[in-house]
């Protein structure tokens, strides 16, 4: 158990260093000119030759990138996340502000695919060549195939500026001030980019459970309960699901990564105020402190859903449980 | 009798009148001969298989992909084969014959591709998929071949006891009943009560051996269908495992025990039915294997020389002592291992005339896959 907790750990610090040095490389090896991205072409032009190297010094353009790299991590540990030159705000406040937003938006989309592709995905394999499983087959190729932001587009076209049923973007209203923002509001905002997800994250999920749920119908045992007396459907509900729920559950938490990735594209589309929109924005201005924050954050939430992941199979499944145990065998 | 009125009534009587032909004294009836106690209580078969054909429909594997035209591959051919009660049928054949097929089709259990025909009767009632599939787990019973028909997530005593039937307090009532009588199984076989709470993979083989039968055993029913019951097991749990199945034939129940073990069969069953290339070619007593004068059909005299105790001449005598292998029965078999070869090999002969009344379709067209 404890060499379960320190591995654990140990990949969890690996991971960290990994993706912050990663992070760090790529933005210095990047040909953005953080000045010019971020004063604009125009206003660089105009600009004398003093005012300049002092933005160039404020941007850091001269200090190699290990120095820059080490100051930033000797301060990270310490809590200091740095200040965002993008926002003039600290780190830390950009993306608690934004990860509220982006984590509602991804644990709804995360929630419904998940389920609905589960449904999806048993129901057509209880059903396979009907019309039912065609038709989520259908449904799931299109979907696996479409990018997101291009989904994303085509429901913006047709829900918000054709129907006028959802806003065009952003987390709130334009021009109402925060304090006078509904709960109402904020979901009826988020809907549309959630629902981009969910509908892309489903397809994933469906094809996946229906091919496992048609191997689970084809095991000795689902065999033998239907040989019992149980129809296809009580075998499913019997023995099927606690079945599938094992590779459900794997396939399930490793999708956070799927989610955050589209995320990235749908907050980009929907102007959503979220950590993708921030990360875009983060890579194209050189702010490395906010994008390595986004980066190590991320991982931090793949790396905790797959840990999960990892504890509930010894949760669910008795084999593992023993095993782990290091008991009886 | 009732049965053949019933076979007449569907309108097939391709054999002599049978309400003439008494039973015990008719050395061959219904494509079978009897053993010394062979009995037909109430004037009927526990089980009889007639004709029984299955094939699988399926695209030509040798066509390129958007011109392979369906056919069907049959695999099972006019099989009969009949079970008395208090008997044990042992169907002998290789390993991947099809002959899980025949308990499938006895179960009622088809895949969707498959084309099922032919008659069955169970205990003197004439057999549709859908009165099968009610006797499934009740009437007609399955003992799998290993551990690996149990769901390995759930704990055996909950899986040997089955889901409860009806809702609320008739469901708690069906639950108690339930475990009632799955203690009393337990306590009849030897398994101690915290069996019940371990997960199939912590059973050793002989308690997985006993938990399946219990399985089978938990709605009393009248025919067990055994699919290869012994592999796996060695010879002291392979001995018990058919013991306990003799066990309930001599209490008046009917055993099909599908096996590839010509020896354990003729220890312990009353008659042999011979499974070759889809079809059982001969359905004799046990004794009958005493000579091969005995036995009608050259295959089974194969099989008989291929025994231990016998003279190894219809096989290869340079395989020696240890010769009667499951490899060497099998090569004398003349089976492949995989049924779909054999399938390809079916193609490729056609020495099996159609049947000149096709029998009646056993699934149906509302048979819920």
């Amino acid at each position: 158990m404890t060499r379960f907790i320190l591995g654990n750990i140990g990949r969890f610090v690996l991971l960290m260093v990994a993706v912050a040095v990663l992070t760090f490389t790529l933005v210095s090896l990047s040909p953005v000119d953080p000045v010019q991205a971020n004063v604009g072409q125009a206003a660089l032009l105009g600009m004398s030759e003093e005012k300049r190297a002092a933005l160039e010094a404020y941007w850091g353009v001269g200090t190699p990138m290990h120095e820059r790299f080490f100051s930033w991590a000797a301060d990270f540990l310490h809590g200091d996340w740095g200040t965002s030159l993008r926002y003039n705000m600290p780190v830390a406040d950009v993306v608690a502000s934004r990860a509220l937003n982006s984590l509602a938006l991804m644990g709804v989309a995360w929630l419904v695919s998940g389920v609905l592709g589960f449904a999806l995905g048993v129901a057509a394999a209880l059903r396979q060549g009907s019309l039912l499983d065609r038709f989520v087959k259908g449904y799931c190729f299109v979907l696996a195939a479409s990018p997101t932001f291009w989904v994303g587009l085509l429901l913006l076209m047709v829900f918000s500026v054709w129907l006028g049923w959802f806003p065009l973007g952003f987390s709130v209203p334009v021009g109402k001030s925060a304090a006078d923002v509904t709960f109402l509001d904020a979901l009826h905002h988020m809907a549309l980019p959630a629902i981009t997800l969910s509908l892309v994250g489903v397809a994933n999920i469906a094809l996946h459970t229906r091919e496992k749920a048609i191997d689970v119908m084809g095991s000795p045992y689902f065999r033998f309960a239907r040989a019992r007396g149980l129809t296809t459907g009580q075998a499913m509900a019997r023995h099927g699901l606690r079945n599938l729920a094992l590779p459900a559950l794997t396939l399930q938490f490793s999708q956070i990564a799927e989610i955050f990735g589209g995320s990235v594209l749908v907050e980009e589309v929907f102007s959503y105020p979220g950590l993708g929109q921030a990360a875009v924005t983060a890579g194209l201005g050189g702010d490395v402190a906010l994008l390595a924050a986004i980066a190590l954050v991320s991982a931090a939430l793949v790396f905790a859903g797959n840990l999960t992941a990892n504890l509930l199979y010894g949760l669910v499944d008795p084999r593992m449980r023993r095993s782990r145990g290091g008991g009886e065998r | 009798m009732e049965e053949k009125k019933l076979a007449a009534s569907q309108g097939q009587s391709n054999t002599a009148p049978h309400e003439h032909v008494d039973h015990g004294a008719q050395p061959v009836h219904h494509h079978h001969s009897h053993a010394q106690d062979s009995r037909h209580a109430h004037g009927h078969h526990l089980l009889t298989v007639e004709d029984l054909t299955v094939s699988f429909r399926m695209y030509d594997e040798g066509e390129p992909y958007f011109r392979a035209a369906q056919r069907d591959v049959e695999v099972l051919h006019g099989l009969s084969i009949s079970v008395h009660e208090g008997e044990m049928v042992a169907v002998v054949g290789a390993s991947g014959s099809g002959k899980t097929l025949l308990a499938d089709a006895v179960l009622g259990l088809f895949e969707p591709n498959a084309i099922v025909r032919g008659r069955i009767w169970f205990d003197g009632e004439p057999m549709t998929a859908a009165t099968l599939a009610a006797e499934r787990g009740r009437g007609i019973a399955l003992v799998p071949q290993s551990v690996a028909s149990l769901d390995p997530l759930m704990r055996v005593g909950r899986q040997v006891e089955g889901e409860p039937q009806g809702r609320g307090a008739v469901r708690r009532a069906d639950a108690a009943r339930r475990r009632e009588r799955r203690r009393q199984l337990f306590a009849r076989y030897g398994l101690d009560e915290s069996v019940a709470q371990l997960y199939p993979h912590e059973l050793s083989g002989g308690m997985a051996r006993r938990v399946l039968l219990c399985c089978a055993l938990m709605g009393a029913p009248k025919l067990i269908v055994a699919d290869e019951p012994t592999p796996g097991l060695d010879l002291d749990l392979a001995v018990r495992a058919l013991a306990d199945l003799r066990a309930f034939a001599d209490e008046g129940g009917g055993v099909m025990l599908i096996t590839h073990d010509i020896e354990l069969a003729l220890s312990v069953a009353d008659r042999v039915a011979v499974f070759r290339d889809g079809t059982v070619v001969e359905e004799t007593a046990v004794a009958n294997f005493a000579a091969p004068e005995l036995l009608a059909h050259p295959f089974s005299r194969q099989l008989w020389h291929a025994l231990p105790e016998h003279d190894f001449s219809a096989g290869s005598s340079s395989v020696g002592a240890g010769g009667y292998s499951d490899s060497l029965r099998q090569s004398l078999l003349g089976e492949t291992a995989h049924w779909a070869v054999s399938v390809a090999a079916e193609l490729a002969r056609s020495e099996h005339p159609p049947a000149t009344t096709a029998p009646p379709d056993l699934k149906g067209g509302d048979f819920p896959c």
